[in-house]
């Protein structure tokens, strides 16, 4: 069952610029320009796309807190801006720079008021809790007053804030940004469970391909408001044109390595860096470096994700209107 | 859903009581200046005795209710509106929308919380040195305390539509600092905290009897001072009700305005 239902929505603003001292321009910028996805019930989505693409703009319009321009907008079976508030109770959001936390007061009371906010059965209330403080590790944190956290520990705690009240989805703004490693691995540990164990169904913006990498069975690229990508990661490689680069020592120095289908990127002494499309098998490739140079050691490089994702946005920098 | 709100009210009565030396020193701030006003007052109660028909005793009670009420109901602005300032400045207004909680509603409990932590701490504080350093005239009678309090209560009502309506202003000039800074300087001169209103000549003084400002200081110290008593009494409390309806009514029409605009419009 489709959770996220988006079909050819649209959205713009009117900009208006100054032009002169009196005069000034309005100028239409297109944010979401036909923009049509579904997301299935306890997928976990990544959504990325250079700034200024229209991710916000997108989960705004899914949290109702912004209205399409065109277009038809579903989450959880109702349209978000018209049922703003009855969503606001099955849906969990986080936003990595902005906290619903109570600033000068211990982490536990904001955990209180989201109880009553959102009428948690107590039981239910405490279950979360316990579990949200088990995995984000919270416990020493539940009475320290939000403003004496640091950023991870703030971070965990409007993680936990937002899912207190088992929302069927979740959306994520750059829920890592600004973490150290370790509570980059707890935020992430702790998604993965969520998503896996309590089928909720997760959003996930970010510019960290790390989170997507482990997180995200699925990646939806947006720019310039259209979606340029949508599919599984590995679709992602075959999209960017990305290239496997094999590393090989040779007995001794060599002129660079002529072979077809191969190109040469760098010559290191006896070591050889030799680039070929990730989607051909490196087997023949390597018979035919050891048939013809004397090979001492090998290995393979997959492509790095970031580059993958830099040539899309470079593909898509010019779209047809 | 009342919850939602008693939970709000009692967070920022807390709020306000983990900042221990800023809450001293306002206290100290308003006795200090209590006593500069009183002091004036005695002097020019001595060359004008019976000024707007109250008394030099009273009216340096006057004073000193007016100093418990200051920071109380909020005169010169502040209190939440300091909150929703900041949220403006940083795009957290953006999360309020999307809670399940009423924006007047969340703001008004936040308020009430306050209040009752400075009715406390800025108001009962400065007033019982007052009460020791000078002669006041307050009343024995359980009952008329009661009746100010909830002169006190509706005046914060009347405060915080006033002030609602400022911040709401936020929405369309990003920025709510400016007519802030125009509201205090009227609301100070109206509400009487300078000067009981009875000594505003002419027009100006029934312009000040009309206006909602009153409710905050002119209208509760009237009640201590037990200058409104049987109907009069009444009529002063029908008359802070009827603004605090008026001004709330009209933060929720704005209020839906605001939000109309940010869904709308794009914030």
């Amino acid at each position: 069952m489709a959770v996220i239902e988006v079909e050819d929505v649209r959205r713009s603003f009117t900009v208006r610029t100054g032009n002169g001292r009196w005069r000034r321009e309005k100028r239409e910028v297109r944010a979401v320009d036909g923009l049509t996805f579904q997301v299935e019930e306890g997928e976990c989505v990544g959504y990325i796309g250079p700034n200024g693409a229209g991710k916000s703009t997108t989960v705004k319009m899914l949290t109702g807190i912004l209205v399409p321009s065109g277009g038809r907008l579903r989450v959880a079976g109702v349209d978000p801006a018209a049922r703003r508030a009855a969503l606001a109770r099955r849906i969990g959001v986080v936003f990595g720079q902005r906290t619903t936390l109570w600033w000068d007061l211990p982490l536990r009371d904001s955990y209180e008021l989201a109880r009553r906010i959102y009428r948690i059965p107590d039981a239910r209330y405490r279950a979360n809790l316990d579990r949200c403080v088990e995995l984000l590790d919270l416990g020493a944190l539940l009475d320290t007053p939000v403003r004496q956290l640091s950023l991870g520990q703030r971070m965990r705690g409007d993680l936990a804030a937002a899912l207190l009240h088992d929302p069927s989805v979740l959306y994520l703004d750059e829920p890592t940004i600004g973490l150290d490693v370790i509570s980059r691995t707890k935020v992430r540990e702790f998604l993965r469970e969520t998503n896996r164990d309590r089928r909720t169904t997760v959003l996930l913006t970010t510019h960290d391909l790390t989170d997507i990498e482990q997180l995200c069975g699925r990646v939806m690229v947006i720019d310039h408001g259209r979606l340029v990508l949508d599919g599984p990661l590995e679709q992602l490689h075959a999209a960017g044109e990305s290239e496997r680069t094999l590393v090989v020592d040779l007995a001794a120095a060599h002129p660079p390595i002529e072979l077809p289908g191969v190109r040469t990127v760098k010559v290191e002494g006896p070591r050889q860096w030799l680039a070929f499309p990730a989607r051909q098998s490196a087997a023949p490739l390597v018979a035919a470096v050891a048939e013809r140079y004397p090979l001492v050691d090998l290995s393979v490089r997959e492509p790095a994700i970031e580059d993958v994702i830099a040539r899309i946005y470079a593909g898509a920098a010019e779209p047809a209107r | 859903m009342l919850g939602v709100y008693s939970a709000v009210a009692g967070g920022a009565f807390r709020r306000y009581s983990t900042y221990r030396a800023a809450t001293v020193a306002g206290a100290v701030t308003n006795t200090v200046f209590g006593g500069i006003l009183a002091s004036t007052m005695l002097a020019l109660w001595h060359a004008r005795p019976g000024l707007g028909g109250y008394d030099a005793r009273q009216a340096v009670t006057y004073i000193w209710i007016s100093q418990a009420l200051l920071v109380t109901v909020a005169v010169w602005g502040g209190g939440f509106q300091d909150d929703v300032q900041a949220r403006f400045r940083s795009g957290d207004i953006a999360i309020d929308l999307y809670r399940p909680v009423d924006f007047q509603g969340w703001w008004l409990a936040s308020d009430v919380g306050r209040a009752a932590f400075q009715l406390v701490t800025r108001g009962a504080v400065p007033m019982a040195v007052g009460a020791l350093a000078f002669d006041l005239t307050l009343p024995r009678q359980p009952l008329v305390w009661a009746e100010f309090l909830l002169a006190v209560a509706l005046g914060l009502l009347v405060s915080f539509g006033l002030r609602f309506l400022v911040s709401l202003t936020g929405f369309w000039l990003h920025d709510a600092e400016g007519v802030r800074a125009a509201m205090m300087v009227v609301s100070m001169f109206f509400s009487g905290t300078l000067l009981p209103l009875a000594l505003f000549p002419g027009l100006l003084g029934e312009l000040a009897r009309v206006l909602p400002f009153s409710a905050m200081v002119q209208l509760p110290a009237d009640v201590l001072l037990q200058r409104r008593t049987g109907q009069s009494l009444l009529n002063l409390y029908a008359f802070q009700l009827a603004w605090a309806a008026v001004l709330l009514a009209a933060g929720r029409a704005v209020q839906a305005l605001a939000v109309r605009k940010v869904v709308v419009q794009g914030g």
